[in-house]
């Protein structure tokens, strides 16, 4: 029985937004954590969290100011953010309730569950002592769910519409990512006051969850170059942007028709690879960024072509 | 102790479990003892548990509103459950048989010769100004002569212990996967009383419609392409559409999936292009099934499915036109109709009713209206009725007007007083009034669920069930007695 092309669709939008809130949620927390490690004077703050995610305009439609409150409701609860954690798991849960009948019942149920637990537990997102168990529950939630699916969902057609969804919302993260906390971290730091540096480049490590993979791989003492190259370029670490694409790229191989998807995939990866991104400087690397995720929209939209 | 079975009142009133204060029937008995051995605090923990099972499944229902639109909300479920002996249970099933087996001949019979019109059993008067009747289907007879391959009716019991047939839903007829999912939140809740009891199983309506619908297909392949065609996810119904198609491995398809092509066939669209389409359950009405026939601007349907289907190409389950034989003004004749193509005695009864087109008995309705219930022909889930007893002199008024402008689109019934089953409220049990819809499946063979869902109106003194309007749910227990060691 081959799949419903509007069921493909609300599977693979289903697993780009419990990848959204999942990674909303690490980056929300690590922002927390690095708030308590730098000095006071870095004027850090939480304005590039809205940055990373695109969301500057629609962010100051309704707040005044950058505060860590206002982020903290913009990102995690409120319904005018597109991209609140709270909307991506209203829209996670929407799309697998269209597609209940594909997704095991555990794993309806799991996304069910967490999109009740934030809905029903907004309080502890203020206070910082509350907002890491909240955030952490989120993170494990949705680890759950991916957990679930890879351990009792039949890998059929619809299992890589969701591993695609999944990774290339994983990918488009990931560039937002390096590109926000690699310009706005840099320019306010001295360039001999080592100890920051260190910190902030550890911050873009944790934010994409990589510092302790990163550290088990490379013994030295870290820097810009050696953090972009394992962020963009480590083919073996889950999130790096290498190895979602090659997971897109396993994942189409699995599909009919998927020739031109690939295509435009491949032609995405190997650019990555023929790069030398860390060696870039600040603003070539913004534009190799651009480049990159000018490539995942056409990778989605050649998909939709293909499919939906 | 939480629950007095002696200080439980069913004076004037049929319980579905207590014959009479203090005493529980026979097959009740067992039941009634665990329930009085539960302190409070273990009540709260099976009510807790039947709550999250619920909330976790994911089992609820679309409710509209004016103010709030469409929300959705968590099954209002009960889990004290309603029993009956499956020796009255046989008799009901086959009642419920033979009915919808003269109701099937019914249709095809209209959309044919018209025999029983010619017969002058049923008015041609009736025929003519019933809403439900669709021309476009006359001259054609799908097989088996079954138009209604799912029914749904609604039994009620009254204060004399009588069992009733409320009204039978022809068209697409919804509660079942309620009947399931009760089930499985019960067996989680009172995995006890399932070792206690010989429970009839209803975990096989499933594969039953699946076997029923694939028995439909016009193409004679071994796995046909069965699929269950739902408006979407705002409808109220929406939950049970996702989950039977689960459970059948069919597929769920909204309106835009499924397209019409040139050879009159249906297909569906995949990520592999077009793919034949051999079945469908649909579960939207028939003004909304195709485009083409009925409402233009309906964007629910696929236009071209009924040129598809009366080609041969496709088989619909309900058949489009099947909701003739369900209006409320058609019940009023079921018995006739029984009589009349199978030559026997209806087994279950109807309510007395009150046919508004004929002028003597209208008169008596409009005279004793604050005592009567007055239902609309074409409506179904309890909207547009009068509850005469509960309503005011000028909700009275109002339905006297609508009865004499529109005569034939009414009929009225006695208030019945109907059964009760003991209800938690808080921590107590009370008596609730309740119906029962069991489902009826019609292909080659018929089959009756071993009970159905039953509703329940968790206001004290409502007889109002639906779901839509405050009613919650228990799950029904068909109990073998002459099968206990």
């Amino acid at each position: 029985m081959s799949m419903l092309s509007r069921v493909a669709n609300n599977i693979y939008w289903m697993a780009r937004y419990v990848e959204r809130a999942e990674n909303t949620a690490r980056l929300i927390n690590v922002n927390s954590h690095l708030l308590l490690d730098l000095p006071t004077r870095v004027k850090l703050g939480w304005e590039p969290i809205v940055d990373i995610l695109s969301f500057r305009s629609i962010f100051y439609e309704h707040y005044e100011k950058a505060d860590e409150k206002s982020v903290i409701r913009f990102m995690l609860l409120d319904r005018n953010n597109p991209g609140s954690i709270l909307n991506s798991l209203a829209f996670a849960r929407e799309n697998a309730r269209t597609v209940k009948e594909i997704i095991p019942q555990e794993a309806w149920e799991q996304i069910n569950s967490v999109y009740l637990f934030v809905n029903e537990n907004k309080a502890d997102a203020f206070s910082r002592r509350s907002r890491y168990d909240f955030l952490r529950t989120i993170i494990r939630a949705n680890q759950a769910i991916t957990g679930l699916l890879a351990g009792t969902m039949t890998h059929d057609d619809g299992y890589s519409f969701l591993r695609i969804g999944r990774n290339l919302e994983r990918a488009d993260m990931s560039t937002r990512i390096i590109d926000v906390r690699s310009a706005s971290l840099l320019p306010d730091i001295d360039e001999d006051s080592q100890a920051f540096s260190n910190i902030q480049w550890m911050s873009v490590l944790k934010s994409m969850t990589a510092y302790q993979m990163y550290r088990r791989q490379v013994r030295v003492r870290i820097n810009r170059e050696d953090v972009l190259s394992f962020l963009m370029q480590e083919a073996r670490f889950p999130r790096s942007l290498l190895h979602t694409l090659e997971q897109v790229d396993f994942s189409l191989a699995q599909l009919p028709n998927s020739k031109e998807v690939i295509n435009k995939t491949r032609q995405v990866r190997n650019y990555l690879l023929n790069a030398n991104p860390a060696k870039l400087k600040q603003n070539k690397l913004h534009e190799f960024i651009d480049d990159i995720q000018v490539g995942l929209i056409e990778i989605d939209s050649r998909l939709h072509e293909a499919y939906f | 102790m939480a629950i007095r079975w002696g200080s439980y009142k069913v004076k004037n009133l049929h319980d579905e479990l207590i014959r009479a204060a203090g005493k529980p029937r026979d097959y009740a008995s067992d039941l009634c003892e665990y329930l009085r051995d539960l302190s409070d605090k273990d009540i709260n923990e099976l009510k807790a548990a039947a709550d999250s099972a619920i909330h976790v499944m994911g089992i609820t229902f679309r409710v509209y509103s004016e103010e709030e639109g469409s929300i959705d909300r968590a099954w209002p479920f009960d889990i004290i459950p309603r029993l009956i002996d499956k020796k009255e249970w046989d008799e009901i099933e086959s009642g419920l048989k033979q009915r919808v087996k003269a109701l099937n001949m019914f249709i095809d019979d209209l959309y044919n010769d018209q025999n029983i019109v010619k017969d002058g059993i049923f008015p041609a008067s009736l025929l003519k100004k019933s809403k439900n009747f669709l021309p476009q289907c006359k001259g054609f007879s799908p097989p088996h002569g079954v138009w209604a391959h799912i029914c749904g009716s609604d039994l009620v019991r009254d204060n004399k212990g009588t069992v009733y047939v409320l009204e039978d839903n022809l068209r697409v007829p919804s509660g079942v996967s309620y009947m399931l999912e009760n089930r499985h939140v019960m067996k989680r809740v009172f995995p006890e009383m399932f070792a206690k009891y010989n429970i009839l199983p209803v975990d096989d309506y499933p594969s039953q419609l699946y076997d029923m619908l694939a028995e439909m297909s016009p193409r004679k392949i071994e796995e046909p392409e069965i699929v269950v065609l739902t408006p979407g996810i705002y409808n109220s119904a929406y939950f049970e559409h996702a989950y039977l198609a689960q459970q059948m491995g069919a597929e769920l398809v909204i309106g835009s999936d499924l397209v019409v092509d040139e050879d009159d066939c249906v297909y569906m669209r995949t990520i592999n292009g077009l793919s034949r389409v051999d079945v469908i359950y649909r579960r939207i009405d028939d003004w909304f099934i195709d485009p083409e026939v009925f409402h233009p601007d309906s964007v629910l349907g696929v236009p071209g499915i009924i040129r598809a289907w009366k080609a041969g190409n496709v088989a619909l389950a309900n058949a489009p036109g099947s909701g003739v034989a369900d209006d409320k003004v058609v019940y009023a004749y079921v018995p006739q109709i029984i009589e009349y193509y199978l030559g026997e005695k209806a087994i279950l009864a109807n309510v007395p009713t009150y046919k508004c087109n004929n002028k003597q008995e209208r008169e008596y309705v409009l005279e004793n209206i604050h005592e009567m219930v007055v239902k609309p022909a074409n409506e179904s889930g309890g909207y547009g009725m009068l509850i005469g007893p509960h309503a005011s002199e000028a909700e009275h008024e109002k339905f006297r007007k609508l009865i004499k402008a529109d005569p034939r689109n009414y009929v009225a019934q006695p208030m019945l007083i109907l059964s009760t089953a003991p209800t938690m409220v808080g921590t107590k049990a009370e008596p609730r009034h309740l119906d029962l819809r069991p489902f009826i499946l019609s292909g080659k063979d018929v089959n009756v669920t071993m009970g159905g869902l039953t509703r329940v109106a968790l206001e004290k003194g409502s007889t109002v069930v639906n779901s839509s309007q405050g009613g919650g749910s228990k799950d029904t227990w068909i109990v073998d007695m002459e099968d206990e060691e």
